[in-house]
């Protein structure tokens, strides 16, 4: 025994638990759990906060086992491309089980997190009387409730202090979840309902806020009119992150000229979002809130203009994080580049989701930003066409990019003034981006692209491919060149069965693998799972009309792999087969 | 596609395909958008003479999935555009008067009912409109506002319920009253 593990012995457990307290990330518990099984024991044992990236990669048995005083639960689901509707909808993904074991196991559990998972009402009806200490609730692009389920939560959570809702479906019944809150509830510090289309009880809105001294996040839907808004802001103007659903006024109504008021004293909001219904006109009274501003999304609003969006943003000049539609235009992307120089993250979504061409975005818009945001590291981005001239440009201006996600309204665009596939552009953006971890490519893409993520994106985790590439050698580049790829998804690319089985335990490195319309067949994915049985290799069937199994050589429409622990899941639909 | 490789490989083995597995079509050239699982596709430019009747490009129909918006993104921003009312921008219609020498713009949504419309034109224009009934329209009256519906018809403001006629006016116009003959007065 070395000397150093001598001197770390000697320490009773307790002193390791308090130092492994200082140790927020996962990795960082993750790695001292490899040290020596004292401290694997000792770690595990206080671990509060437990994060499973793929809920079918293990039990709910297992992490109990593992975990037995965990806290904090966030699971993931379906796998990215759900989102997409690639993926059928009873593909699977239930938190019940999950509820179900942790319940029966006495975990006392406060916080769950929750992505693209299937929740039924039951199963939130089951949480809110099964953990008496549950204090947070975050659901994101999640399905299977209503707001029957909601107000079990809110009627049994008593010290309930988050429920989040981000984007999910979410059935209303439209009836009064929110005035199940009991009078007693004071604790609340953040509450989402944006994505909710009934109406809420406004007295009980107002209530609530007006007791919840503590609360600091508030995101309404777009079914609470102005003067509740008006009232709300007037008994919590300590708010720092503000949802505003609908903001559609006269300007010459009275009910306008409070609001006005109250905004003004709404110093310490330092995000803002919503206006999913909104008179531009009545935007001015948001200027006094802009100048503190560090997060700003506006990409549900459709509504406002591109002259209005700049009003508007000319004022934020703290802006760090802008989500905002592409009607803004590159001309309006020059003024974000010209006033937010403290800009890290950037999403520019599509207006027109017909692709019509309508458009505002190019490559100007992107070059502007990366020439005037010199803290820029997360961008995705919508646009009607882009140059390799333009990428080079970009990687050169900001090589701290950790998020890249480009997407070409047409999927196989070539370069726009020399009409060459963009295999260049993104070749740099790689080469000069050293801490790259999430790509997403787009335009005409040749094999070249691929030789160049494999040989430049080292620290890269996740990359998204469509409608890209020549041959197996693309998929091959990647596999053996990004060491520490974690999720690769492909859709609509010409890599088979030689690129699938080339190295096949590297998919026991990764989460998980999506192809969906490439070339692999049937036979190259069964002779895959028969290698290795810790992976789950699912095929996605909608072809209604085959009976019995497809012949080897047959292609496979969508095929989902990721390694697991705990072999096939039981609760797979007809149409998914894990090989 | 073809065009554009530099390298001289056989492509055609494995060129990128958009279509249903088992189907063997041509490859999309790069500039035309790509067709949805389309088992008839032609590359736009590369058209068989004998198929020129239908001379237009098949019209852009959508890939599956592309582009990558959440479908609760794509939800919400259809309902916006189906609904007007609640894309912000108003439901601003022209109005004209005759003799005037310039036109206004007003945003209907504003307006409860045709009584505070009809008085803010009112004091807009200066006139004096009058008051509505069924069986004479504005009778009598200086000033008479009639409206384009969307099947580009004049129609006298004031028949039809509120919010049948806010979703159907197209531009407001306000006539003389001596010019409005024929459109529910003198009948």
């Amino acid at each position: 025994m070395c000397l150093f593990q001598c001197i770390m012995n000697y320490f009773p457990e307790e002193v390791l638990e308090h130092v492994f307290d200082f140790l927020t990330s996962l990795r960082d518990r993750n790695a001292v759990s490899l040290v020596c099984k004292s401290w694997y024991n000792v770690e595990r044992c206080s671990r509060k906060k437990v994060f499973i990236g793929n809920c079918y990669a293990v039990n709910p048995e297992l992490v109990i086992a593992r975990f037995p005083r965990f806290q904090s639960l966030t699971l993931k689901g379906k796998p990215h491309f759900a989102d997409f509707n690639l993926v059928p909808h009873d593909w699977g993904g239930y938190v019940q089980p999950w509820i179900e074991a942790l319940a029966k196991n006495g975990i006392s559990l406060e916080e769950l997190r929750l992505k693209r998972m299937v929740v039924s009402d039951e199963s939130l009806e089951l949480l809110s009387k099964s953990f008496p200490n549950f204090k947070s609730l975050t659901l994101v692009s999640c399905e299977g409730f209503s707001t029957d389920g909601l107000a079990a939560i809110a009627s049994n959570c008593r010290y309930l202090r988050e429920l989040d809702l981000q984007e999910n479906e979410v059935d209303d019944h439209k009836g009064h979840w929110l005035s199940c809150f009991p009078d007693s509830c004071t604790s609340l510090v953040s509450l989402n309902f944006a994505c909710l289309k009934g109406e809420v009880n406004a007295a009980a809105l107002e209530r609530l806020i007006a007791r919840c001294r503590n609360l600091k996040s508030l995101r309404l839907n777009h079914a609470v009119p102005l003067e509740t808004l008006q009232k709300i802001l007037v008994q919590a103007p300590q708010l720092n992150d503000l949802g505003i659903g609908s903001f559609v006024s006269d300007p010459y109504t009275e009910s306008y000229f409070k609001l006005k008021a109250v905004l003004q004293k709404c110093k310490s909001v330092k995000s803002l979002s919503g206006f999913l219904d909104v008179n531009p006109r009545c935007l001015p009274s948001i200027y006094p809130i802009c100048t503190n501003l560090t997060s700003l999304n506006l990409s549900y609003a459709p509504g406002i203009q591109s002259n209005d969006l700049i009003k508007l943003i000319i004022r934020c000049k703290k802006l760090e994080r802008l989500w905002i539609l592409d009607t803004i235009g590159d001309k309006g992307l020059e003024v974000v580049a010209a006033t937010c120089k403290e800009l890290q993250e950037l999403r520019v979504f599509p207006s027109d989701l017909h692709g019509v061409g309508n458009a505002a975005v190019t490559e100007e818009g992107l070059v502007a930003i990366s020439a005037g945001c010199p803290k820029l590291n997360s961008i995705l981005y919508f646009c009607q066409q882009m140059t390799n001239a333009a990428l080079i440009t970009v990687a050169k201006n900001c090589p701290n990019f950790i998020r890249f996600r480009l997407c070409t309204l047409n999927p196989v665009i070539p370069d726009a003034v020399t009409n060459q596939p963009l295999d260049d552009g993104f070749g740099a953006i790689v080469q000069s981006c050293k801490g790259l971890k999430r790509l997403s490519v787009s335009g005409l893409l040749t094999d070249q692209v691929f030789l160049y993520i494999g040989m430049y994106a080292e620290q890269l985790e996740m990359l998204s491919i469509g409608f890209a590439g020549d041959s197996d050698k693309g998929m091959l580049y990647v596999l053996n060149g990004c060491k520490k790829l974690k999720k690769l998804e492909i859709r609509d690319s010409p890599f088979g069965n030689m690129a699938l089985l080339s190295d096949v335990g590297k998919y026991e490195t990764m989460r998980s693998l999506w192809m969906s319309s490439c070339e692999v067949t049937y036979g190259a994915c069964k002779t895959l799972a028969e290698k290795m049985p810790r992976l789950n290799v699912e095929i996605i069937n909608e072809n209604e009309e085959m009976e019995g199994r497809p012949k080897d050589k047959h292609r496979v429409e969508k095929m989902y792999l990721y390694r697991t622990l705990v072999g096939a899941r039981k609760d797979a639909p007809p149409f998914v087969w894990t090989l | 596609m073809e065009t554009v490789y530099e390298n001289g490989l056989n492509l055609k083995a494995t060129e990128l395909r958009l279509g249903l597995p088992g189907t063997d079509n041509e490859s999309q050239t790069q500039t035309s958008s790509p067709c949805v699982k389309n088992n008839n596709k032609r590359s736009s430019s590369e058209m068989d003479t004998e198929k020129q009747e239908s001379v237009s490009p098949p019209p852009k129909t959508q890939v599956v999935g592309w582009p990558p918006v959440r479908s609760y993104r794509k939800n919400v921003l259809q309902q916006q555009q189906n609904n007007p009312e609640s894309d912000g921008s108003g439901m601003f219609v022209k109005v004209s008067m005759d003799g005037a020498p310039y036109l206004r713009k007003i945003d209907l949504k504003f307006y409860k009912n045709y009584f505070d419309l009809l008085k803010a034109l009112e004091n807009m224009f200066k006139c004096n409109i009058g008051v509505y009934s069924e069986r004479e329209g504005y009778n009598g009256s200086e000033f008479v506002p009639t409206y384009e519906d969307k099947d580009g018809d004049w129609m006298l403001v004031g028949d039809v319920p509120w919010d049948m006629f806010t979703t159907s006016c197209k531009r407001l116009r306000i006539m003389k009253g001596s010019e409005a003959k024929g459109l529910g007065c003198n009948l």
